[in-house]
């Protein structure tokens, strides 16, 4: 009895754990990592060169493989500045917008939702017709108003951001709303005589949450390709910040004799968005498959 | 019908008196306009004369009524940049090139989106479906600013294939185009994909086959034609959004059409251009949506009577 083998079921677990692992999106996950959180908390120690001055006479190097030094190993740009360090700093500032941005949008869109989903009748009229108009509103547009008259910074982006996602997270929460409202536990909470601003904190809010979640997720990718192209443009983020849509746009003239200046944070942005929309799809079903038709 | 459309057409011109509210209240919002265009060394009475000269002086509400009436006039004020231009000039100039950028990259990637979408439907858990699954994540991922830049770097710089910027014939056409039309193929893709899966399943598809009609008119003629009317809704936001994108692709290909003429102003701190420009998307915007809105509803009756 004692010699009950335990060793055979080792491979299982193995195997277990292995498969287990398999249905997680490791690699975009990992990808992630890599290329977006961990340089944008490290990027004040690790990044090897200072992010906005550089070296003049190092301008223009190329990147390792060819032709240059480890010393830049993804080269330098016009004015001698190591694109790797501001690859890994431009992460920081494409992570900050998107999470304040997101988190703004969030935050009035879902609380708008709620109001309109519970309470229905004039409110509900007058929030959806805001929700059109804002949808029929395309973010550029609203950008090149709002850098026409404030001209480019952090706040036009972050009113930018919230602007375009509002209406999204809105429109979900208010539809989920008026479903749940309807259930018993709502009825229930309401003739236990909670007030209506506690029924939708403690019995609505907690059923919509998942929702939030997965459209934050799947908002945050095309979140950074918008700050991308605001700062491209010189909408967004003003110089000389390292963002990476300026970066692509400090490269634009320089693409017959240099191009690893645009081509770099270009690739940082695709890598990190694939990564992030797959990592959303993955959540999506995880969470809250009702979203697939979104 | 005739409700249906008439709603939607008071629709359109709610979203856009709101639109018209949004522009102007951040115009003003964001400080005088006369500081933006008075020189340095101008003394008080001189933006006293310009605040009276633009009506600055008057409430707020009398002021957006006057921007409104002379907008709907076709007046949007005159350019600070080009001396002796209208801004609404500046952008019926540069409107033609725009158009034919846009239209141009519609219908490119229509010729290509649809195909691949037909063929991933029929050859569903193929490599060729997993291929346009790719192509559509990446297209999703890929910031066209970029997509752009790569592309002059690739075929105009090393193969010297297509001219790398300006207006021209066909040839310099072809680049922007697809920078422009890469997403919009993405999406259209999978679209006409779903929709061809689902008309591949129904009952009048089986009985073409067992009629026995061949196969590619099956797929090509009877199920396209009735999976086309899910694409089609899709095509007020790519009308829409390539408008939009123009100014990003416009701006990377030097294409003088309006959405450089939008950077362009923004630069010159040329608010009254900036406006016109902003204005006019907008409506070509709600427009599209109105045009495929009715369009839908005419080959759809169920959308009428909702």
């Amino acid at each position: 009895m004692t010699e009950a083998p335990t060793a055979p079921a080792r491979p299982n677990a193995f195997r277990r754990i292995r498969l287990r692992l398999r249905s997680y999106p490791l690699i975009p996950a990992f990808v992630l990592l890599v290329l977006l959180v961990f340089p944008a908390i490290t990027a004040n120690w690790l990044a090897p060169h200072d992010p906005v001055h550089g070296s003049v006479k190092d301008r223009r190097q190329p990147p390792v493989f060819f032709g240059g030094t480890w010393k830049y190993p993804l080269g330098t740009d016009r004015i001698g500045r190591d694109i790797l360090s501001r690859i890994m700093y431009g992460a920081r500032v494409s992570l900050t917008i998107s999470l304040v941005g997101i988190f703004v949008g969030g935050i009035i869109g879902a609380t708008l939702g709620m109001l309109a989903g519970y309470f229905g009748g004039w409110i509900d009229t007058v929030i959806m017709r805001l929700v059109d108009i804002s949808l029929a509103l395309p973010a550029i547009l609203l950008a090149l108003v709002l850098a026409a008259a404030t001209g480019p910074s952090f706040q036009t982006i972050i009113v930018v951001v919230a602007f375009v996602l509002w209406a999204l997270y809105a429109r979900q929460v208010r539809g989920e709303v008026l479903s749940i409202r309807e259930r018993d536990f709502v009825a229930r909470a309401s003739v236990a005589g909670a007030s209506k601003a506690r029924i939708m904190a403690r019995h609505i809010l907690p059923n919509v949450t998942n929702t939030i979640i997965v459209l934050a997720t799947l908002q945050v990718g095309s979140v950074i390709i918008l700050e991308a192209a605001l700062s491209f443009l010189g909408l967004g983020i003003p110089r000389p910040t390292p963002a990476w849509g300026i970066m692509v746009a400090d490269g634009r003239q320089l693409i017959v004799s240099a191009w690893w200046i645009s081509f770099f944070p270009g690739l940082a942005i695709t890598l990190t968005v694939f990564s992030l929309n797959l990592l959303g799809d993955w959540l999506r079903d995880r969470l809250d498959p009702k979203l697939k038709q979104v | 019908m005739q409700r249906y459309l008439a709603l939607r057409i008071v629709q359109s011109l709610v979203t856009l008196l709101a639109i018209s509210v949004i522009i102007f209240g951040l115009s003003r919002l964001s400080g005088s306009p006369v500081d933006a265009l008075l020189p340095d060394d101008a003394g008080p009475e001189e933006a006293e004369r310009l605040k009276r000269e633009w009506g600055l002086d008057r409430a707020l509400h009398i002021q957006y009524l006057s921007f409104l009436g002379n907008a709907l006039q076709g007046n949007l004020g005159d350019s600070l940049k080009w001396r002796g231009e209208t801004a609404l000039g500046m952008v019926w100039q540069r409107l033609p090139a725009t158009l034919q950028l846009g239209g141009f990259a519609i219908l490119v990637s229509t010729f290509i989106a649809i195909p691949i979408g037909v063929l991933a439907a029929v050859y569903k858990d193929t490599v060729f479906d997993g291929f346009g699954k790719l192509v559509a994540l990446l297209g999703q991922a890929m910031p066209n600013f970029w997509l752009g830049i790569v592309l002059i770097w690739l075929f105009a710089v090393i193969w010297n294939l297509f001219p790398t910027s300006g207006r021209g014939g066909l040839a310099h056409m072809v680049l922007p185009a697809i920078a422009m039309g890469w997403f919009q193929v993405a999406a259209l893709m999978r679209l006409t994909r779903s929709a061809m899966l689902e008309v591949l399943d129904s009952e009048y598809v089986k009985l073409a086959r067992l009629k026995g009609v061949a196969e590619w008119r099956v797929i090509w003629v009877h199920a396209l034609r009735n999976a086309a009317i899910t694409p089609l809704t899709y095509f007020g936001i790519i009308a829409g959004s390539i408008f939009t994108g123009s100014v990003v692709i416009e701006t990377v290909f030097v294409w003088p059409g309006t959405g450089l003429l939008a950077i362009e102003a923004i630069r010159a701190r040329d608010y009254p251009v900036v406006q016109a420009v902003v204005l006019t998307f907008a409506v070509v915007f709600i427009l599209a949506n109105l045009i495929v809105d009715t369009l839908y509803a005419y080959l759809d009756p169920r959308i009428r009577y909702e």
